[in-house]
């Protein structure tokens, strides 16, 4: 940041200049403001509305009719489960992609191509994204209104994110440490994987999480495929996942299903007060647990920089 | 031998080693890691080709022309019509208020995180900011029904709908501020600090030099944001379901409800249509039109932010 210009003024067309600049000054950081006033009225308007229906029962019981008594179970586990396998499809999937880019992929058309393609498929629409898990997963390969159908849509949703994070965290590991491990005789896996993997993975592994994060809230692609419906029950546990071997009924993956954001709007979009203050109870689990997933994100992200320095 | 290969001078340093199962194990890798990078090229083909699919079909029963200047859209209830102006008018409108909202704020925000705060400053509003970008687009809707509205209510009176556009468009515009601002601000920090110190050298005030040199100088990332934010306004859809509702309208009163695009797709998909019936092809002829608009946004943006890249760095 440069010193602030010494304005010597005499003259009126100076003292005017002088009073744009500084009106300009408070006008842009009013802009700035604006958006920490619309957090913050959001916000309370939230907790106003929710607080007072947030309770253990609303955590451990499930949806109803009746407002009063509805609860949020089905959709915290149907979450866990989407996110959870969703998680398990893309980290390896994303960081193989962003390996190959940063590390293999020689500079020509096709990588110039994936490269493109890959910045385009983050700005394509959610939306879009549900519409092809419709077609492709629910009606195509059969796969009905699952959690499996679910998860395979979200990660194709947030992939190109996790691409592009962790390409990020790829390119910050300095040359030199690859320079080094071939100059010794190590192949280009052995380089990657006992020097570069180790250095990036924390940057990777925040970048996963954000992206993540943004996949806990997406409403609009599950409501395609379906989520959008009454599920009085939560997917089952890690217990019946032996099931899914022969594909039975016991198979959480197989499970009908909802998750936290499509319960909410299931509550927002009716006329009745008391849903709406039920919907900003569930907002705010929702948001505790985006903003609990976001701290650990930034703790790994300030470890990560403080621990390597070259 | 393979050491002496090694020390020729410009040598391939990932060329095989010659030992053949290391050597098979390293394309097997390269070979597994391409594929998940390829992924990403078969997910668009696997886009256009379900939306083509059914769009195919669509047009068989639809002529393309009723379907891009018809002026009336009734895809669910008799007798159906199938003009996309009215969701292509909803959208707009809501985009439209969203750019209102988002550009001048986003950019004055990004001009003040850029030239004027302080680091200490900088380090609470940037990641207040992203924040912002992080709330779910469902809380956004939920906030735009139960506090947006009833003021707006307060304010104009009895003309504002409980469902209306101008709800779902300040809405969608808090939502994009932060990628407004984020942009520009990056667009703006690659400006070289050369150029505000001869403007200031100049005898130019801080106003000056950021409306006259810093801002045309990083013109072109600054409108990619512009660009980048309408075109995640276009596509946003849980929001501007909750606050806009359902009615296709061609109205210019911001007042009425709308339906755009993106809220007829969630409007089908929440009822149960067949698959081959008109609806459920109608829904991925809407799809197509959104994906084909936002997508030449998205490329239009990332051709000009090349350029600035070019350009400063």
């Amino acid at each position: 940041m440069s010193a602030q210009p010494v304005i010597l003024t005499s003259s009126n067309r100076q003292q005017t200049r002088a009073w744009i600049s500084r009106s300009f000054t408070g006008g842009t950081f009013l802009c700035t403001l604006a958006g920490v006033v619309a957090l913050s009225v959001l916000l309370y308007q939230v907790l106003d509305e929710g607080l007072a229906r947030l309770s253990k029962d609303f955590l451990t019981t499930l949806p109803s009719r009746f407002a009063d008594r509805a609860g949020f179970e089905p959709a915290i586990w149907g979450s866990v489960w989407v996110m959870g396998i969703t998680a398990l499809l893309t980290i390896p999937i994303g960081m193989g992609a962003a390996i190959y880019l940063e590390l293999y992929a020689a500079k020509n058309w096709l990588t110039r191509f994936i490269q493109i393609n890959i910045a385009n498929l983050a700005g394509v629409p959610s939306i879009i994204y549900g519409i092809l898990g419709l077609a492709l997963f629910v009606r195509a390969m059969e796969l009905q209104r699952s959690v499996l159908a679910g998860a395979l849509t979200m990660a194709l949703l947030v992939l190109p994110i996790v691409i592009i994070a962790s390409q990020e965290a790829l390119r910050a590991v300095p040359s030199s440490l690859r320079d080094g491990a071939l100059a010794l005789g190590a192949t280009r896996w052995q380089t990657i994987r006992g020097q570069i993997l180790p250095v990036a993975m924390p940057g990777m592994l925040t970048g996963v999480i954000l992206a993540l994060s943004r996949a806990i809230g997406e409403t609009a692609p599950l409501i395609m495929i379906g989520a959008f419906q009454y599920v009085p029950f939560s997917p089952g546990g890690v217990a019946d996942l032996p099931d899914c071997a022969s594909w039975s009924d016991g198979c959480p993956l197989k499970s009908r299903f909802t998750v936290m954001p499509v319960q909410i709007y299931s509550w927002a979009a009716r006329p009745q007060e008391a849903f709406q203050q039920t919907a900003a109870a569930g907002i705010i689990v929702l948001l505790a647990v985006l903003l609990s997933l976001n701290s650990v994100a930034i703790v790994l992200r300030n470890r990560y920089q403080r621990k390597v320095k070259w | 031998m393979a050491i002496a290969a090694r020390n020729r001078p410009g040598h391939d340093p990932y060329a095989l080693t010659g030992n053949r199962t290391r050597d098979l194990g390293e394309r097997v890798i390269h070979g597994l890691l391409l594929a998940c990078a390829l992924l990403s090229v078969i997910t668009t083909l696997a886009i256009i080709y379900v939306l083509l699919e059914e769009t195919v079909g669509f047009f068989q029963k639809v002529s393309f022309f009723e379907y891009v200047t018809g002026t009336k859209w009734s895809a669910l209830i008799e007798p159906r019509s199938f003009g996309i102006l009215p969701l292509v008018w909803g959208t707009i409108m809501v985009a439209g208020i969203a750019g209102v909202i988002a550009i001048p704020i986003g950019l004055g925000a990004a001009v003040y995180l850029s030239e004027y705060a302080d680091q200490r400053v900088r380090s609470i509003l940037k990641p207040t900011l992203e924040i912002l970008a992080g709330v779910p687009t469902i809380v956004y809707g939920f906030f735009a029904v139960n506090w947006i509205t009833p003021h707006l209510q307060d304010v104009f009176g009895d003309r504002v709908g409980f469902f209306n556009g101008l709800s779902a468009g300040i809405v969608v515009g808090v939502m994009v501020i932060p990628m407004v601002s984020s942009l520009s601000e990056d667009a703006m920090h690659a400006v070289p600090q050369s150029l505000r110190e001869g403007a200031y050298g100049l005898g130019g005030t801080k106003f000056d030099v950021s409306t006259r040199v810093v801002i045309p100088a990083a013109l072109s990332g600054i409108v990619a944001s512009f660009i980048l934010a309408l075109s995640r306004a276009v596509g946003e859809t849980m929001a501007v379901v909750l606050a806009a509702g359902s009615t296709p309208n061609l109205s210019l009163d911001p007042f009425q409800s709308f339906q755009t695009m993106t809220a007829f797709i969630v409007q089908v998909a929440l009822g149960d249509a067949p698959t081959g019936s008109i609806e459920y092809q109608a829904l991925f002829a809407v799809g197509m039109t959104l994906f084909v608009m936002t997508l030449a946004m998205n490329v239009v943006s990332q051709l000009l932010l090349a350029r600035y890249r070019d350009v400063y760095q």
